[in-house]
């Protein structure tokens, strides 16, 4: 034990302060400096200054702040986050663009409809949880549950590029939408680029991993096939558009050959409870 | 008034009395945090990293866990302990000097914080067990230690012991951790680990005693999840004498990890394996021997295996371990700075303390992360080399078995 301190401390400790951001305006471009400042009024001021007319705003120190960017819908704005963004990232978000200069945490792009959001850095678990629109890159590796429960309608068709490696349960349950793995930007050489479970109970979309996949990664609903030219159609726009934002190359990406993972059936479980 | 007689209200040992009158259901938020290098870090440390992870708690359980705290007494037994009201104080005090020889008894220092309130009586106790009552029953102090803790908190109704280890301390209550941290003055006290827990109490009562960590002898843990095992857990346990009387399912990987490390003495690794057990197609994918082994700790352990959703981080004097189960169900990031190791449900936890750490990842789930102060008999085994007959040895928990398998074999 230290000898009682001679000034005590003032108080409890907070991790954020209940005060509203430090905000510079610049015509359309707003700085505004998250250190310390609870999630709920840095949300609120993004808000505010979206309503006024911003178009770029720039949050710098950034540390754990959820919610950012949740719920917007707005198109032709822009967010640039300088530090780790907190859970549920972009969360049901329609149409805003979103760049983070940092690490994502967990539930990056939940359920979001459209937009677009760049992550240099990693992402946690539940990565683009039932999207159904927009796409979401990831430069490093991503955590578990990536991608389940994607969906897509029509044109609403969500893409999620991840640059590293994943855990289990990739693409578990989607039923829609592109899923596209690299493998490049990873921490850990020696891991597999998924884990297990991979396209579990998946009934729709495709998942396309660079190199290949083993068949016990693999859920018990999916075929493992070679890319075909008429899936690098598809692929190729997503990887040009993906280093481009990343400042990768996207040749050097797609000059090792893809595994092409999809569903056999898009009605797997149609006979388990009813013979049709 | 923590001296009012009148709140004694008689025995109901299935009344959780410091509870909270409310329940809120939702999720929790722990931090590890180790100097390898056995500097000493203030307790405003983890006070910090707990409270930016506020939100994942509601206010109804706080708590930490340092270790290196009581360096003026590092080889007394330090029991914490809370008092419903002064019967329960007297009954239990009464057990704690049958038993030890008690070198300081005093009140835990606190100090007033708005939002802390039904404290129990915090008292604290530094203690050697009675040389001679060990030699009668034969026990290491460990085991001496382990039983007294059991029977204050099962037999004397309204006492609690919150920690029984050597220099560290368990620090826990209602409230917001960093109020929590704030009552109990941790910014007095230094120490190369530290452990800390936000509550979201989901299954169980949010009362005093509930909170995290939990602890027994030197082991402190911190859990978000829920052990859906815990009626197997808790009756394993019980064969082996434990008993589970605190009201919150994390009470159980305490006292599995105390059995499987201290007393079966299995290496840290595998006893990892065997609480967030391998899946069995995973097993079939293993090298033989490997695989053998594997089978042999889930066989053994089976009724041990802690099912559920769970992130934990084990402290002890020496590290911390922290480990998620197997399909990785709650968060948990890992950090390195220096020589400094770091746990947390998020990472803006552990950067708001380390804010340029070396490296930053995310644990395989079911594999641990374990952090050793350089210099510290780490108080377990730390090689996977236990074979399979080997793990069954360790489960009789018998040495003439061991001995009667190699002679046989």
């Amino acid at each position: 034990m230290k000898p009682a301190s001679i000034a005590p401390p003032a108080g409890v400790i907070e991790g954020y302060r209940y005060v509203a951001p430090a905000v510079e305006c610049d015509g359309a471009t707003v700085r505004m400096d998250a250190q310390g400042v609870y999630f709920q009024q840095l949300n609120d001021a993004v808000r505010e200054e979206i309503a006024s007319g911003a178009k770029l705003i720039r949050l710098s120190n950034v540390n754990g702040q959820r919610y950012i960017g949740t719920g917007l819908r707005v198109s032709g704005v822009k967010i640039e986050v300088e530090g780790t963004a907190g859970n549920d990232l972009a969360m049901f978000s329609d149409g805003i663009e979103i760049e983070v200069f940092g690490n994502g945490q967990d539930g990056v792009g939940n359920t979001m409809s459209s937009g677009r959001i760049v992550v240099h850095g990693d992402a946690g678990d539940v990565l683009g949880y039932g999207m159904r629109g927009g796409s979401v890159y990831i430069r490093g590796d991503v955590g578990y549950r990536v991608g389940i429960h994607m969906k897509a309608f029509e044109k609403l068709v969500p893409v999620l590029v991840c640059g590293g490696k994943a855990r289990d349960f990739f693409g578990e349950y989607m039923a829609g939408g592109m899923l596209v793995l690299l493998g490049i930007n990873a921490r850990d050489d020696s891991q597999p680029i998924a884990g297990g479970f991979l396209g579990a109970g998946m009934h729709g979309g495709v998942i396309y991993v660079r190199g290949s996949v083993e068949p016990w990664q693999c859920g018990a609903e999916v075929a493992i096939a070679t890319v075909g030219e008429e899936h690098m159609a598809e692929l190729r726009p997503v990887i040009e558009d993906y280093a481009k934002a990343m400042g990768m190359d996207a040749e050097d990406i797609l000059s090792q050959p893809f595994t092409r993972i999809a569903p056999m059936s898009h009605r797997p479980y149609a006979k388990l409870y009813a013979s049709m | 008034m923590p001296y009012d007689l009148n709140r004694y209200d008689g025995f109901a040992p299935a009344n959780f009395r410091e509870e909270s009158p409310f329940k809120i259901h939702g999720g929790c938020g722990l931090m590890g945090i180790c100097d390898e290098s056995g500097a000493l870090m203030s307790g405003e440390v983890p006070i910090l990293a707990m409270a930016v992870q506020r939100d994942r708690g509601n206010g109804l359980g706080g708590g930490f866990a340092g270790y290196g705290i009581y360096p003026a007494f590092p080889d007394h037994f330090c029991f914490h302990m809370m008092y419903h009201d002064l019967r329960a104080k007297e009954e239990a005090e009464a057990i704690l000097d049958r038993h030890f020889l008690i070198e300081v008894a005093e009140p835990m220092p606190t100090r007033p914080v708005k939002g802390i309130t039904g404290a129990p009586l915090l008292w604290r106790y530094f203690m050697t067990p009675h040389t001679h009552m060990l030699e009668e029953r034969d026990v290491s102090a460990e085991d001496y230690v382990v039983g007294v803790v059991m029977l204050v908190n099962s037999r004397v109704d309204g006492a609690f012991v919150a920690s029984s280890g050597k220099n560290m301390g368990a620090f826990k209550g209602v409230g917001y951790p960093e109020e929590i941290g704030h009552y109990f003055r941790l910014e007095e006290y230094e120490g190369h680990t530290w452990v800390g827990h936000n509550r979201f109490p989901t299954n169980t009562p949010g009362w005093w005693g509930g909170a995290h960590p939990f602890t027994l002898l030197d082991w402190s843990i911190v859990h978000n999840g829920e052990i859906s095992s815990y009626g197997i857990n808790s009756r394993y346990l019980e064969q082996f004498g434990y008993t589970c009387s605190l009201g919150t399912d994390t009470e159980v990987a305490a006292y599995l990890f105390d059995l499987l490390l201290r007393r079966h003495k299995l290496p840290v690794e595998l006893a990892c394996k065997a609480l967030a057990a391998p899946l069995w197609d995973e097993i079939d994918r293993m090298p033989a021997d490997a695989a053998a082994l594997m089978r042999s700790l889930r066989a053994v352990y089976g009724p041990g295996m802690l099912n559920g959703p769970f992130a934990i981080v084990l402290g002890f004097n020496g590290g911390m371990v922290a480990l998620n189960d197997r399909i990785k169900l709650r968060p948990l990031v890992a950090a390195r700075s220096g020589a400094v190791i770091m746990v947390a449900s998020e990472e803006s936890a552990i950067r708001t303390v380390l804010p340029a750490p070396d490296e930053v990842w995310t644990p395989k789930a079911g594999e641990p992360v374990i952090a050793r102060v350089a210099g510290m008999e780490p108080p377990f085994h730390s090689q996977l080399h236990a074979s399979p007959a080997e793990i069954s040895c360790a489960m009789t928990a018998v040495e003439a078995a061991c001995h009667a398998e190699e002679v046989v074999a």
